[in-house]
């Protein structure tokens, strides 16, 4: 089982949720972060003064899936979520050692 | 009791009316300089603000009221009216005689004034934001609500007054509210000191649209501010009306021009500010101006004032939310320009300007008028704010400033 965490532009959230809902997806959970990449933050100016804003909204997605379907899911991800722009985010994917359905126990695979 | 003859229906609606929309001016207040602070420090510049109607209210039914309009002294009122006495009953107002005499009655010009009363002291919030002590705003804004703004109002407002008798214009208040609220808040932060950080981090607004609100909110009320002060429902109050309306638009515009080109972009705060710097540059020419004269006093008020903005870093005092650049600087602007653009067509009480053949004599009168309330209200206030530093400190821990005013004054958050 892998944990894929997506960081991307806020406007592209319905697209990439769409995107991955069509391609069997059946869970994930999103926040609002901040922060910064290679894109920097961008300058805001107040009566003349200019402020220098480091974090940007960002959203980070997060999903649970079977290690054979990780190759396609972040596939899908990075294509709804490109723009061509600097600053379109990150995908990374990482191990999960356990995983549990509440409501009825089930463990690993089943409960995903 | 005045006799129903000379009270007049028409003009005592529009005052009740106007009265009202001053009232509403101080909650604007709070939120244009509400969303100018950081979140933790939101309800800290509301309550200032909203507190301002509570304690000023009652010090200027209790004696505000008789130290601003009560006597016939030229330097200060007395305490005839104390605790409101007599005011239902008395037939005329000392001075308000003849060509001043009142055609509304006393209990409607003294709920118009304590308005005025109420949000001058709030209007020193915006520059001591965010590290001011809760219980040292309360007693700064108490002692000079009873001893700095009644004596200023008393020399230009009242018809006994020395500024008032020597011939300066103040329809509605450019130094009696502006240049006061703006020279006392100078003179308050040089005793308080800048805000932690400042200048090098960014302080940047939480919540433009609170500004934008506040700024309608202060906007609509000003054409009570302005036109109520003609004090009657007749053809000046329109004049005034018109030439708040003008002055503010043609701000907006002069500030937003000098912003693109000097800044990059033409911002919402701009807008709100420099609509904002036009009210105040208008209010002690509302009632005096005709013609095209509010549009180029506006523009001039949003040129101006734009560039006073640098003061503050050049000179290195954190004036947080520009009241010096805004009020201090607009007021005094209004003020001078009116000794230039008067004109006795529009209102035969007042007296002709440079433009208007009247010569050099009423700006002389405007910048005496200047001199005497920046002199009296600098030092007063200073001696004030100082005092509150020796005793019960004007300022807050560092640690609680850190946390901000919500938390550390009030015990509450603005956002769950």
């Amino acid at each position: 089982m892998k944990l894929v965490t997506a960081i991307i532009k806020p406007f592209k959230v319905d697209d990439v949720k769409d995107a991955l809902k069509s391609a069997g997806v059946q869970g994930m959970t999103v926040s609002e972060a901040r922060g910064f990449g290679r894109q920097g933050g961008h300058t805001e100016t107040y009566r003349g003064s200019e402020y220098q804003i480091d974090f940007v909204p960002k959203i980070k997605m997060e999903l649970v899936i079977d290690d054979a379907e990780v190759d396609r899911v972040v596939d899908v991800i990075v294509r709804a979520a490109s723009t061509g722009k600097i600053g379109d985010g990150k995908v990374w994917v990482t191990n999960v050692e356990q995983i549990v359905r509440i409501r009825t126990g089930e463990h690993g695979a089943d409960a995903i | 009791m005045l006799s129903a003859a000379t009270i007049d229906s028409g003009a005592t609606a529009w005052v009740l009316v106007s009265t009202a929309l001053v009232a509403f001016m101080t909650p604007g207040l709070a939120f244009f300089y509400g969303g100018m602070v950081r979140s933790k420090n939101v309800l800290g510049m509301l309550m200032q603000n909203i507190f301002a109607m509570g304690l000023i209210s009652v010090l200027w039914a209790a004696i505000g009221f008789s130290l601003a309009f009560g006597g016939d002294g030229a330097y200060i009122g007395n305490f005839d009216f104390l605790f409101l006495k007599d005011l239902g009953t008395i037939a005329e107002l000392p001075g308000y005689t003849g060509d001043f005499g009142l055609v509304v009655p006393i209990m409607v010009f003294f709920a118009f004034q304590m308005m005025f009363a109420v949000i001058t002291p709030a209007l020193i919030t915006g520059a001591t934001a965010d590290r001011l002590k809760f219980s040292a705003y309360a007693v700064l804004i108490g002692v000079w609500g009873v001893v700095v703004y009644p004596t200023v109002a008393h020399w230009v407002f009242s018809p006994n007054g020395w500024l008032f008798k020597r011939g300066a214009l103040d329809f509605a208040g450019g130094a009696v509210i502006h240049v006061n609220a703006g020279v006392a808040a100078l003179a308050v932060i040089l005793v308080l000191g800048n805000r932690k950080g400042w200048p090098r981090e960014a302080m940047p607004p939480h919540n433009l649209p609170f500004t934008v609100l506040g700024t309608g909110i202060l906007w609509f009320g000003w054409f009570g501010f302005n036109a109520g002060s003609a004090l009657g429902a007749n053809g000046l109050a329109a004049q005034a009306l018109v030439n708040t309306h003008l002055a503010a638009a043609a701000a907006m515009c002069g500030w937003l021009v000098v912003e693109k080109l000097r800044a990059g972009h033409a911002t919402t705060l701009g807008a709100a500010s420099g609509a904002v710097a036009g009210l105040v540059a208008i209010t002690p020419c509302a009632g005096f101006v005709g013609g095209f004269a509010p549009v180029i006093i506006g523009l001039i008020a949003g040129v101006v004032c734009y560039l006073a903005l640098s003061l503050k870093t050049k000179f290195g005092f954190d004036d947080s939310l520009d009241v010096i650049a805004v009020h201090l600087v607009g007021g005094i602007l209004g003020a001078v320009l009116l000794g230039f653009f008067a004109d006795t067509k529009v209102n035969a009480l007042g007296f002709d300007g440079i433009f208007f053949g009247g010569g050099a004599d009423l700006l002389i009168d405007q910048l005496v008028a200047l001199g005497a309330t920046i002199a009296f209200s600098f030092i007063v206030t200073w001696i004030i704010a100082k005092a509150i530093d020796a005793t019960i400190g004007l300022r807050v821990s560092s640690e609680d400033e850190l946390v901000g005013l919500d938390q550390s004054q009030h015990a509450e958050s603005a956002y769950q």
